[in-house]
């Protein structure tokens, strides 16, 4: 086997390594954003329910919760490793995503909101027209952490069987006995995907920037 | 005999145990610019929260036109829209041109067309003398020409009375005439207007009314010249000349 199938093989792992993460990143920011706007602005009772939901799945190693919702939960449902890896990690995000969101929303709301309803706003517009775009805005920067940490986790699908780039790279490294430039290449790739991802996002916090005088 | 637009009756607030005011009784009539002046946490500021609903008040009632809108089941925010409201800090909407700003009510609850949003919009910005800063974020605007966009943004829901917070308050001196030249012309435009301020000046030349708030209640009220000139209560006559002391350099800056 020459270099270039040696990478390349590991490289197709790729696909698998993006498809969790467009998985997991999203359904995370959805479910997070939801419960961030109950947190911040459901009452009391709900606010304790989201701190509790975010406790738990903060206190959890992904892996963890990825091998339950696999064999324990699955067994009924037959999800496919894949759906089942991605969701996992996806729940496991939305917790962190939820306190990204509720600390921009925090950070915004206030007097904001008053000033909002002062003109006549209901609550629901005033939190959809005036709190939210300027959260969304103060939110980049840690979520594009959070984004870079969903990439990298995306690995830990390999545990179930899924042939992303490291579960190719620990297979070809086994069958070839170079482990260290299999790694090496794993290593790469995933570097690359966050860098480029943060990069874009870096990019996009820029274009979303509120002019202002220095 | 002048209608009112406004009347407050037994007005109570608290928070806990710390009672802001006590069956505070106001009446401003339409036209009338009544500036509420008294030392800081004495609850004005409360005051005008409670006229637009943005703190509820304990116990009393608020008539606006002659509809009772602490009255249970009152849609609060059709009564915010006919109340507009001025805030020390501004808080314009940081995401939002002056333009947006003066329009997003315009479009999101009065549900104007875009065209006739921007045409309203428009009338107001000139009105505050910033139409040529329409596209101008509130990042990119003075403190004046931030304030000077509050109240467009207000006057643009068409209300029928406008409350001020200590509109100057966070100025820098020489910022604070442009803003005090914009609200003296809604008066002679014969806007109905509540001002607190501890801008002297303005009150002697523009208030129909002045009320010293100390403490909770209403000590004194009455014209600029029976309040500056011959205060009933010494209270108020040692306040007046204080403020006048403190603030009258600021204004002579100003100029």
């Amino acid at each position: 086997m020459d270099f270039g199938q040696f990478i390349s093989y590991i490289a197709s792992g790729t696909v698998y390594t993006v498809g969790v993460t467009l998985v997991a990143l999203p359904s995370g920011l959805l479910i997070g954003t939801i419960l961030a706007l109950l947190y911040v602005y459901g009452g009391k009772a709900a606010a304790r329910v989201m701190n509790l939901y975010s406790t738990v799945f903060r206190g959890i190693p992904p892996l963890v919760l990825l091998f339950i919702l696999y064999f324990a939960v699955t067994k009924g449902i037959n999800l496919s490793a894949f759906w089942a890896g991605s969701l996992s990690l996806g729940i496991v995000s939305s917790a962190y995503q939820m306190e990204i969101v509720r600390g921009a929303l925090l950070s915004v709301s206030g007097d904001q909101l008053m000033a909002a309803r002062a003109i006549g706003l209901s609550r629901l517009q005033a939190i959809r027209y005036v709190v939210l775009p300027q959260a969304v805005r103060l939110a980049i920067p840690p979520w594009s952490n959070e984004a870079a940490i969903v990439i990298k986790d995306s690995s830990l699908v390999y545990a179930l069987g899924v042939p992303e780039i490291l579960r190719r790279a620990q297979l070809i490294g086994a069958s070839s006995q170079r482990y260290l430039l299999a790694y090496l290449s794993a290593a790469v790739i995933y570097f690359l995907l966050v860098f480029g991802t943060t990069r874009l996002l870096a990019m996009l916090e820029k274009k979303l920037t509120i002019p202002s005088n220095p | 005999m002048p209608e009112p637009i406004l009347t407050i009756k037994n007005l109570t607030k608290k928070y806990g145990e710390n009672v802001i005011f006590q069956n505070l009784d106001l009446t401003v009539n339409e036209g009338d610019t009544i500036v509420i002046i008294g030392p800081s946490g004495t609850g004005k500021s409360t005051l005008l929260r409670c006229i637009n609903l943005l703190t509820r008040p304990d116990d009393g009632q608020i008539w606006l036109d002659n509809k009772e809108i602490t009255a249970r089941g009152t849609d609060e925010d059709k009564v915010r829209q006919h109340i507009g409201m001025v805030f020390q800090n501004f808080l314009l909407f940081n995401h939002l041109t002056a333009l947006g700003n003066v329009k997003l009510g315009l479009d999101k609850v009065k549900k104007m067309s875009d065209k006739e949003a921007t045409e309203k919009a428009m009338h107001e910005l000139a009105r505050v003398g910033l139409a040529d800063r329409a596209d101008h974020y509130p990042g990119q605007l003075s403190g004046g020409q931030q304030q000077r966009v509050g109240i467009a943004r207000a006057l643009a829901m068409d209300p029928r009375i406008m409350l001020f917070d200590e509109p100057t308050s966070a100025l820098d001196p020489e910022l604070i005439g442009e803003v005090l030249e914009v609200m003296r012309q809604l008066a002679l435009e014969g806007m109905t207007m509540l001002v607190v301020t501890h801008e002297m000046g303005f009150a002697r030349e523009v208030a129909d009314r002045i009320v010293f708030m100390e403490k909770g209640y209403i000590v004194e009220q009455g014209s600029p010249n029976e309040m500056f000139n011959h205060p009933k209560f010494p209270r108020t006559r040692e306040f007046l000349w204080k403020i006048t002391e403190l603030y009258g350099k600021k204004e002579k800056e100003a100029d």
